[in-house]
């Protein structure tokens, strides 16, 4: 009955969404182990050792999986699979890569994106943009599943597992890595942020993006954009909030000039308290928002940025 | 270098989908249907490839029913040589796609496979790393570029992050995101050269799959709503309120 979760990390640090996975995982009722697999990555074992309900972290530290490539992780991870009942991932870009290959190897279905467990064979996952929930349950020996990790509560820190080195599976040497282009920002990820102000097609330029910043240095907040941004090229792809972007669930959502099109709903619903900004009083994202201010935006913005001084932000 | 490019027919993108009453399903008595929009970009890409000279034959398949058969004719009209639509009223998991998708690629001996990342009904994202698996092949996930030259694939990837490039050996599986390419519309001519093509029939049990679904659906709910909250008629009155009523700044 024992799960093992895939920790989520970039060989330094563990992601906060592996404590919602191990939070996921405690749900199906056994044992919680975490594979931490990377290279020069005894610091995200540590971090994963601390985590509460965790019995036991393996470490496969070995330069084959320093980016995770998905051919050479599956092949650790379904190595491993005779001794546990489940294995978790969140429903991240890396897990989504590996997960169904792990799946595929041990002739399973794969169960994507849960967000409730209501028992150890049945879970909860939104199908068409998040318009439909669906209740399936897995007659799977070995279930393999996908977290989305904004509707689980993260585990705390109190725990003590033990650290286990493993070794490396062979290398199919399918892929190699050639580099990354990533964003640098001192913000928060959006995953994770607290408060996130998002821009729409309303912001009418990239370069308008800096009112938006403004008010998220100020909040400490993260900066998001919907797909209508993102095609019209005022943003870039990774910061698209939305079904076929990123979905959060922070405490605090600023949707300014977003008119808020199933697509960009499907993105960011969960979240705790909703404000939207936008001149046109029948836009549908009024109608999911908990505070609406119908305003211009180009007006309302720099407005917003000075009151959050006057309060010391 | 042959191409198979897999469709799926769904909900079309701008209907919204809506739950059956008695819980059993979402509703597609007379809803409009097309072509997965990921999909439609996988086929684009394939047909770039042609255009390019890198790609000899593109062959389209469609699991589903019999009206899937528009579906492929749809990516005929873009471009395709021709089809094989393997026919089912069922359900097919993507596991069970991936198995038939496997037996065709190696009867059709197709080096590459380009695939959307998801179908935008069962929001799944599965069946392209599954086939990649089962064939024993690379696979490029999400891809926004893709460059093929010296028996490799270059395929720049959508990551959480940013932008990632990985490089993959020949024969390999792809999948798509949205921002490769600007899938094009049929123009009318090919749309009556479509309507020769030929469009091979086949069943699952063809190929030798057992496409049982291991995932039982209990049932299929409407989402939580949310309800509207309150007009605010200053960013003054906005700003008193997310301090003292929301607390959340």
């Amino acid at each position: 009955m024992t799960a093992l979760v895939i920790a989520d990390h970039d060989n330094k640090n563990l992601s906060d969404v592996t404590a919602k996975v191990v939070s996921a995982a405690s749900q199906l009722g056994g044992d919680v182990h975490i594979l931490v697999a990377g290279k020069d990555c005894a610091s995200v074992a540590e971090a994963s050792a601390k985590l509460e309900g965790v019995v036991k972290v393996l470490l496969a530290d070995d330069a084959i999986y320093s980016a995770r490539l998905a051919e050479n992780v599956a092949e650790l991870v379904v190595g491993l699979m005779g001794g546990y009942s489940s294995v978790l991932s969140s429903a991240t870009t890396m897990s989504k890569n590996f997960m169904p290959r792990v799946a595929a190897l041990l002739d399973v279905a794969q169960i994507s994106e849960i967000v409730k467990v209501e028992a150890p064979d049945t879970f909860v996952r939104p199908i068409y943009a998040g318009n439909a929930m669906q209740t399936v349950q897995s007659s799977d020996a070995i279930k393999v599943i996908t977290v989305r990790t904004t509707t689980f509560q993260a585990v705390g820190q109190g725990g003590a597992a033990a650290i286990e080195k493993i070794a490396a599976a062979k290398n199919p040497g399918l892929s190699e890595y050639v580099g990354d282009r990533l964003s640098s920002s001192a913000r928060p990820q959006l995953t994770s942020a607290k408060i996130i102000i998002s821009g729409g097609r309303g912001m009418q330029s990239g370069d308008n993006f800096k009112m938006i910043e403004a008010v998220a240095d100020k909040l400490k907040a993260a900066v998001g954009a919907s797909r209508a941004a993102v095609d019209a090229g005022y943003a870039p792809n990774d910061m698209q909030v939305g079904q076929t972007g990123k979905v959060v669930a922070p405490e605090l959502y600023i949707a300014v000039g977003i008119s808020g099109a199933i697509q960009h709903l499907a993105g960011m619903k969960d979240s705790k308290v909703i404000v939207a900004i936008n001149k046109d009083e029948e836009a549908p994202i009024f109608q999911v928002s908990d505070y609406g201010l119908v305003a211009d935006l180009f007006k309302a913005v720099p407005e917003l940025e000075a009151e959050l001084g006057k309060l010391g932000l | 270098m042959k191409v198979l490019v897999p469709v799926k027919r769904v909900i079309d993108y701008n209907v919204k989908a809506r739950v059956k009453a008695d819980g059993s399903g979402v509703d597609l008595a007379n809803v409009k249907m097309s072509m997965n929009p990921f999909d439609e970009i996988s086929v684009e890409q394939a047909v770039r490839m042609k255009e390019a000279g890198t790609a000899t034959e593109i062959v389209i398949v469609s699991i589903g029913p019999a009206a899937a058969q528009e579906t492929i004719r749809t990516a005929l009209a873009m471009g395709g040589d021709r089809g094989i639509l393997v026919k089912t009223d069922q359900t097919v998991e993507p596991i069970g796609v991936a198995k038939i998708l496997k037996a065709i690629t190696e009867q059709e001996n197709a080096d590459i496979v380009i695939l959307g990342k998801q179908a935008i009904d069962d929001d799944s994202n599965q069946t392209g790393q599954m086939l990649a698996a089962l064939l024993g092949r690379s696979q490029a996930t999400f891809a926004s570029e893709v460059k093929i030259e010296g028996g490799k694939a270059e395929v720049t990837r959508e990551v959480d992050g940013g932008l990632q490039t990985i490089r993959v050996n020949l024969p390999t599986v792809i999948t798509v995101d949205l921002r490769l390419n600007e899938p094009r519309y049929a123009s009318l001519p090919n749309i009556m050269k479509a309507r020769k093509k030929p469009i091979d029939e086949k069943t699952p049990a063809d190929y030798g799959v057992d496409i049982t679904p291991r995932l039982k659906v209990l049932k299929t709910t409407e989402p939580p709503t949310r309800k509207a909250g309150v007009k605010v008629e200053s960013v003054q009155d906005l700003v008193a309120k997310l301090r003292n009523e929301a607390g959340v700044i």
